[in-house]
């Protein structure tokens, strides 16, 4: 057996769910090649190379790849992919994006977000929101996957020596330009990798009232979500989102404030290690999946939080 | 232009899904079906399109059993002009409906072809990409902000940290994000016109497209139970609990 894996970087350094995703190719088994795909990669490349386990890094850098667009990277990874048994990538935006792509393109399937390898051709993966857990077996020649890095520890960044090989193709197509980005600036940890996730929900009321979650927050060092409501009333950020359709987070403590715990909300989080729920609904869903509840006012509570941490 | 609408007919996203006892797969008899939220906007978006004379026509395609035309007229009582059913016994994966899909648009050459980025039951996200690399058209994925020039179309799409901007020649492919636009009810003389809009039906055979599934699902389990927690009290009972007793602070 021999994977490929992409990883997941920003032209300067490695994403976390990359040594997520290595993991997940671990307990498949078999020779594990990085592609590091973008434009000035080299230095993520030589990260790449120090990954304990890892067999080659291919660093692919061209301008081509420097916005990851689907066009270009499917093409490329298609092209790379044709060798292998397994091609795996995080289930992040960008690896949702390109994949079912490269999948198409091999003419095979795609599995996404597995949270668990059963065996080399067996996975399992959530359904309906993650109200179900489904087994699936496929029966393609290459499968390509994507990985749900909640589900999965992280190898060591370090303990290897791979060899860096360059790639020299350069897909570039026409169709498809990047024309600009707004990154949101935090200086609090990633949502996805933080060990404390505070999310806030309809019941913040308002975005200014979101600062009495980032007290809690910065208290914590924990990340700050929101729910959907929360996003879609302009509190706070799209990117916030935890969710079917946000961001699957799955952090030692979650707090969730303010947010009454609809399914869609629930599929993002209820995977996290201890759940808290402070709302004032006391019939409100997230009670169910909460290891501790508090039926309070929020707008008491949380100064009064931020007071005694 | 002609916009090109993919929709899907799913449980409805307020139904807490039950496993069955044989774990052989959900249990869907009885239940309520609706068209997947995704598609809902992807529907509005190109009604829109009409509406500002960008859009001549707008096609809603689906695939599926006979049960799908019902999500069919829902859309068309949205705004589309007429449907194509493509009937087969189930719901093929997504690999066989991008190639069901690419039968479509060689047959009606949209200039723009609008999906949801995710159907809420399998929650793959892959139909609108692969449909993209089997037509060789550039994709716009997740977007929340779509403007349509005359040659190509710019889309902003929900990433990661934030928001992108991509640009993209026509013909090309969106599938669409929550924030994309908020869907229009259906009136009730909308739904009675829905009734007569044109609604063709191919099968697979009349694409060309062999239907085969490569992924077979083993088994289907309901996730692990946790275990019910406690109330406190107040702040300070909560802070002692996650200090001493769940040690996470």
């Amino acid at each position: 057996m021999s994977i490929l894996v992409i990883a997941e970087h920003n032209n300067s350094e490695l994403n976390p769910a990359t040594l997520k995703t290595l993991s997940a190719a671990q307990a498949i088994g078999g020779d594990i090649d990085v592609l590091v795909a973008g434009d000035g990669c080299q230095a993520v490349a030589e990260e790449a190379s120090k990954i304990g386990g890892v067999n080659k890094v291919l660093c692919a850098s061209n301008a081509a790849y420097g916005h990851f667009l689907a066009e270009n990277l499917g093409t490329l990874v298609a092209e790379l992919g044709k060798g292998y048994s397994h091609i795996l990538a995080p289930a992040t935006t960008t690896g949702k994006n390109f994949m079912p792509r490269v999948a198409a393109l091999l003419d095979v399937a795609q599995v996404s977000d597995i949270i668990a390898v059963e065996s080399a051709d067996t996975f399992k993966r959530p359904i309906y929101a993650g109200n179900a857990i489904a087994t699936v077996q496929s029966e393609d020649a290459i499968k390509v996957i994507t990985v749900r890095a909640t589900a999965f520890d992280a190898v060591s960044a370090e303990g290897g020596s791979a060899s860096v090989e360059t790639v020299d193709a350069a897909h570039a197509s026409d169709k498809s330009e990047f024309v600009g980005e707004e990154l949101a600036q935090s200086e609090r940890p990633e949502l996805t990798a933080a060990r404390v996730v505070i999310s806030g929900g309809r019941g913040m009321q308002n975005g200014e009232n979101f600062h009495l979650l980032e007290k809690v927050a910065d208290k914590l060092g924990a990340a700050v979500g929101a729910s959907r409501a929360a996003v879609d009333a302009g509190f706070v950020p799209n990117d916030y989102q935890v969710g079917q359709t946000g961001k699957i987070v799955a952090p030692e403590l979650y707090i969730a404030v303010g947010i009454s715990g609809a399914i869609q909300h629930l599929a993002g989080m209820k995977d996290s290690k201890v759940i808290v729920a402070i709302n004032k609904d006391e019939e409100a869903p997230i009670f169910q999946v909460a290891d501790y509840g508090l039926v309070a006012d929020l707008f008491e509570v949380l100064p009064q939080l931020d007071q005694s941490l | 232009m002609k916009v090109l609408v993919a929709v899907k007919r799913v449980i409805d996203y307020n139904v807490k899904v039950r496993v069955k006892a044989d774990q052989s797969d959900v249990d869907l008899a009885n239940v309520k079906m609706a068209l997947n939220p995704f598609c809902e906007i992807a529907v509005e978006e190109a009604v829109r399109l009409k509406e500002k004379g960008i859009a001549e026509e707008v096609v809603v395609v689906s695939i599926g059993p006979k049960a799908v035309q019902e999500q069919m007229r829902t859309a068309m009582a949205l705004g589309a002009d007429r449907g194509i059913h493509v009937e087969t016994d189930d719901l093929p994966d997504s690999l066989a409906v991008a190639k069901l899909l690419k039968g479509v648009v060689e047959k009606e050459q949209p200039q723009l072809i609008i999906l949801g980025k995710q159907a809420i039951d399998s929650d793959n996200n892959q139909t609108g990409q692969m449909l993209g690399a089997l037509t060789g058209m550039p994709q716009g994925t997740f977007a929340s902000k779509v403007d349509v020039d005359s040659n190509t179309v710019s889309v902003t799409r929900e990433v990661d940290g934030g928001l992108q901007t991509v640009k993209l020649q026509l013909p090309a492919i969106v599938t669409t994000d929550l924030r994309l636009n908020e869907p229009r009810y259906a009136s009730l003389p909308n739904i009675m016109k829905a009734k007569r809009k044109p609604l063709d039906t191919l099968t697979p055979d009349d694409l060309g497209v062999a239907v085969k599934r490569t992924v077979k699902v083993l088994k289907v389990e309901a996730p692990a139970e946790r275990s019910a927690g406690v109330k406190v009290a107040d702040v300070a009972e909560l802070v002692e609990k996650l200090k001493n007793e769940a040690k996470v602070i």
